[in-house]
């Protein structure tokens, strides 16, 4: 078959393993993995020495972007974090069959890393618990941690923002998946008090949501022109993203999360 | 788990003021040959505590690296193999990473630490 010919770009869903605990490859996955493939090139040349993932679930995403990036002897490491045991597994078990590595720990985000880790992150990818739901469903053991957000789905996210700044390197990279309800704006407002600027680099509506993969790098400009460009790019931002809803879906449906 | 990740890691249990380096019980440790990239190695190598490094690579059973090290080593092949080899090729696959300070163990299996805290540890 002549598929068999091309080198694979992204993980091959029959080699992702899975459990009935973790979170399977969904939309947003596939939607995550098509902003690193449209920056595919941009990547290249930005030649990370350290990529991350935190909240790595079956492992597709971290799995594509090392078929992306290449391995050690292309100077590239990887790092990817779960607070699911089940979901570090699984992934070690993707990246096996797909014949790359990435190192991998069992925690909190980013919990024991923050001190001698920091600066040092050049791409980071996440894929967070995004679904707005009670507060004391986030961090639930097992496959709930994978989409209970909390309040418009931020809990976790307002957790990972902070940590993010502290691990992303002086030319460190951030693609986040975000979701309507999350306030994407405001997101992006936060991140800019950080310094950082931001653009959508995937958009895609589903029967049950609105996705967006945005990216964040820091900003050193600090001319005058840019300023009003990014005050112009800003504006552009916002009427990109859909005004603020809530997120309503039909209580009792939670099973469902984890289904595409 | 390669020793590049153990010397990036730290105790994260409340109150805990050195929680770095972990000490490492080795129960199973692993090589696998990886490719080497210099240019990496270079950059790695001042991001690096070497003492925490030295250390971590004795307790699992690697001796050959330097007890001090100064970035004129990285023009020598030698070193630089050495260095890649502790840093890359050898992983604590079963054992433990135990805090400095407390003494708590995080246990590390199937080559995966878990660094998930006990609610009073928060
Ligand atoms: C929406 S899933 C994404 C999984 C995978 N990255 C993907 O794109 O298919 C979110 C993942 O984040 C993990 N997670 C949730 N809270 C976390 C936390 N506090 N720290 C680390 N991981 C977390 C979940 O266990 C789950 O695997």
């Amino acid at each position: 078959m002549a598929s068999y010919k091309e080198l694979p770009k992204t993980a091959q869903i029959r080699l992702v393993s899975s459990h009935e605990e973790v979170y399977e490859p969904c939309d947003d996955s596939f939607a995550l993995v098509d902003a690193l493939l449209a920056d595919r090139t941009k990547l290249l040349e930005h030649r990370p020495m350290l990529c991350m993932e935190i909240g790595c679930g079956s492992g597709y995403v971290i799995t594509s972007l090392a078929l992306i990036l290449g391995q050690e002897g292309s100077g590239v490491n990887y790092i990817a974090t779960d607070i699911n045991p089940h979901a570090v597994r699984v992934t070690h078990e993707t990246l096996e069959a797909h014949g790359v590595s990435a190192e991998l720990i069992v925690t909190d985000i980013a919990s024991g890393l923050e001190k001698r880790l920091a600066g040092l992150v050049d791409v980071m990818i996440v894929n967070p618990p995004y679904v707005p739901t009670p507060e004391d469903e986030v961090g639930a053991e097992g496959i709930t941690a994978s989409w209970a957000g909390g309040e418009n789905g931020r809990s976790v996210i307002d957790r990972i923002l902070p940590i993010a700044d502290r691990l992303l390197s002086e030319k460190g990279w951030l693609y986040m998946v975000t979701l309507t309800a999350n306030n994407p704006s405001e997101i992006c407002l936060e991140m800019k008090k950080k310094g950082y600027a931001s653009k959508i680099v995937v958009q895609r509506s589903t029967e049950e949501e609105n996705l967006h993969i945005i990216k964040f790098w820091r900003d050193f400009d600090n001319e005058v022109d840019e300023i009003n460009n990014q005050s112009t790019f800003m504006g552009s931002l916002l009427s990109q993203i859909p005004p603020f809803s809530f997120w309503r879906g039909n209580n009792g449906n939670d099973s469902d999360k984890n289904k595409c | 788990m390669r020793l590049l990740t153990h010397n990036m890691l730290s105790s994260n249990i409340r109150g805990v003021v050195n929680g770095f380096p972990l000490r490492i019980e080795a129960g199973k440790v692993v090589e696998k040959n990886v490719e080497i990239n210099g240019d990496f190695l270079k950059n790695m190598f001042v991001k690096i505590d070497w003492k925490a490094f030295v250390e971590a690579s004795q307790s699992m059973g690697y001796t050959e690296l330097p007890e001090e090290a100064d970035s004129s080593m990285l023009d020598s092949d030698e070193f630089l193999n050495r260095f890649h080899h502790a840093l890359l090729e050898l992983h604590l696959e079963e054992g433990a990473l135990v805090c400095p300070e407390t003494g708590r163990r995080f246990p590390v299996s199937k080559g995966i630490p878990n660094m998930l805290l006990h609610e009073d540890e928060v």
